[in-house]
């Protein structure tokens, strides 16, 4: 890790102030521009372990750096959430190596499958070694943390039609968001966007509007995503929209090129497209901090 | 190997019909750049059609009728079918539902 960037990753610790070893060993402090909250959850996305084509030949060390970065955080957080392809194919080699790198956190994991995870529409190898705490027998997840109502919504399953929400999990998210007032900031975490970011590469759920008509009383919700490989934000009223970075590789600005396969670059600009996501609630307000590994 | 039996007759078939059913004689779909080439690809019923990821990320070929499904099929990977009933067998990619692909299996001379 870059000097510059271990002193931004120990910026989160409040205070205005934010401290690093000099160069004597001695902590040295720095002021940072603007008061920064504790970060109250990580989200890291598509890490493709398997993947070891010229668009990130070590998948592995780039999760690790992330995994690195998260556990040298001097506040840990409540959780690290993955937001879907953890794994390239979901063989059991590569959940295996994928388990082997995310086990190191200290931090407790929720971890969501992407289509990457579930090939052949089979959700067993990611059952095998991931499971959603409060999870429901179709795997989609709600609870209550530090004021925050938390939803895990499952949209990688049947994806012949792009991401799918189906008519189980929509009745289920109407019956668990009826209980819950509106004033209650709620954060969303899916693997496929939710709303129509580019439908053309399938970067959409077909039935996502049905999720987002349930979510439009609240008077706060993000939803944060991966799947694309890419931090692109939108906003449709009181509903905001994070798709995040991956861990692997970077995939084109939508349209921006005639496919949106891997994107392959020079080393030091791999590090500057992928990277994680640190998340602080404050008061109610959810802020984003998207933090690049070079 | 059942599939064995029918080459020789196949090849007759395809022989005596001419250009009516312009099946290769060893079909193969070409998967690059998140695309199969060719996108439809017309043979014969017996015949074994092969397919090769030739590109640098994951793809599938899965039945949309859930006929046949490839599961993952990794950079470089190689998965074979034989379509042995008449009919367009409409595929996709699981991974990229984007990519759309068909096999049209004509009855032996057709």
């Amino acid at each position: 890790m870059r000097r510059g960037s271990f002193l931004e990753h120990v910026a989160w610790t409040g205070g205005g102030i934010a401290y690093a070893l000099g160069s004597g060993g001695l902590l040295t402090g720095r002021a940072v521009a603007g008061a920064e909250g504790t970060v109250e959850f990580v989200q890291i996305s598509d890490s493709h372990i398997g993947f070891h084509q010229a668009a990130n030949p070590d998948v592995g060390a780039t999760l690790q750096m992330a995994v690195d970065a998260i556990n040298a955080m001097p506040a840990q957080p409540a959780f690290v959430v993955h937001t879907g392809d953890i794994t390239h194919l979901s063989t059991a080699r590569q959940f295996d190596d994928a388990r082997a790198i995310l086990s190191k956190l200290r931090a407790p994991l929720i971890a969501l499958p992407g289509e990457h995870d579930v090939v052949g529409n089979d959700f067993n190898a990611y059952l095998a070694n991931f499971k959603i705490p409060h999870s429901t027998a179709g795997g989609w997840a709600s609870w209550d943390a530090s004021g925050v109502h938390y939803v895990v919504l499952l949209n990688v399953f049947n994806f012949e039609k792009m991401g799918l929400l189906g008519s189980d999990q929509l009745g289920w998210l109407e019956k668990d968001l009826a209980a819950v007032s509106p004033a209650t900031p709620i954060v969303v975490f899916t693997h496929v966007p939710l709303y129509a970011l580019y439908p053309e590469w399938g970067w959409t759920t077909e039935d996502g509007t049905k999720a987002l008509a349930l979510l439009r009383r609240f008077d706060n919700v993000t939803v944060l995503n991966g799947h694309i490989h890419q931090i692109v934000t939108h906003q449709e009223g009181n509903i905001r929209f994070a798709s995040a970075d991956a861990t692997a590789y970077p995939q084109p600005k939508p349209g921006a090129a005639p496919k949106p396969g891997p994107v392959t670059l020079p080393r030091g600009d791999l590090l500057r497209a992928i990277g994680y996501r640190t998340v602080e609630i404050d008061d109610g307000q959810v802020r984003l901090q998207d933090r690049a590994f070079g | 190997m059942s599939g064995m039996k029918q080459l020789l007759p196949l090849a007759l078939a395809a022989l005596l019909t001419g250009p009516a059913v312009a099946s290769p004689a060893a079909p193969e779909v070409n998967i690059k750049d998140d695309a199969y080439n060719p996108k439809t690809l017309t043979i014969v019923a017996g015949q074994t059609v092969t397919f090769v990821n030739a590109d640098d990320d994951a793809h599938t070929v899965t039945a949309i009728d859930g006929s046949f499904d490839s599961r993952g099929l990794d950079t470089g990977d190689v998965w074979h079918h034989a379509f042995t009933k008449p009919g367009t067998y409409r595929y996709f990619c699981e991974l990229h539902p984007f990519m759309k692909g068909a096999i049209v299996v004509k009855a032996v001379g057709s």
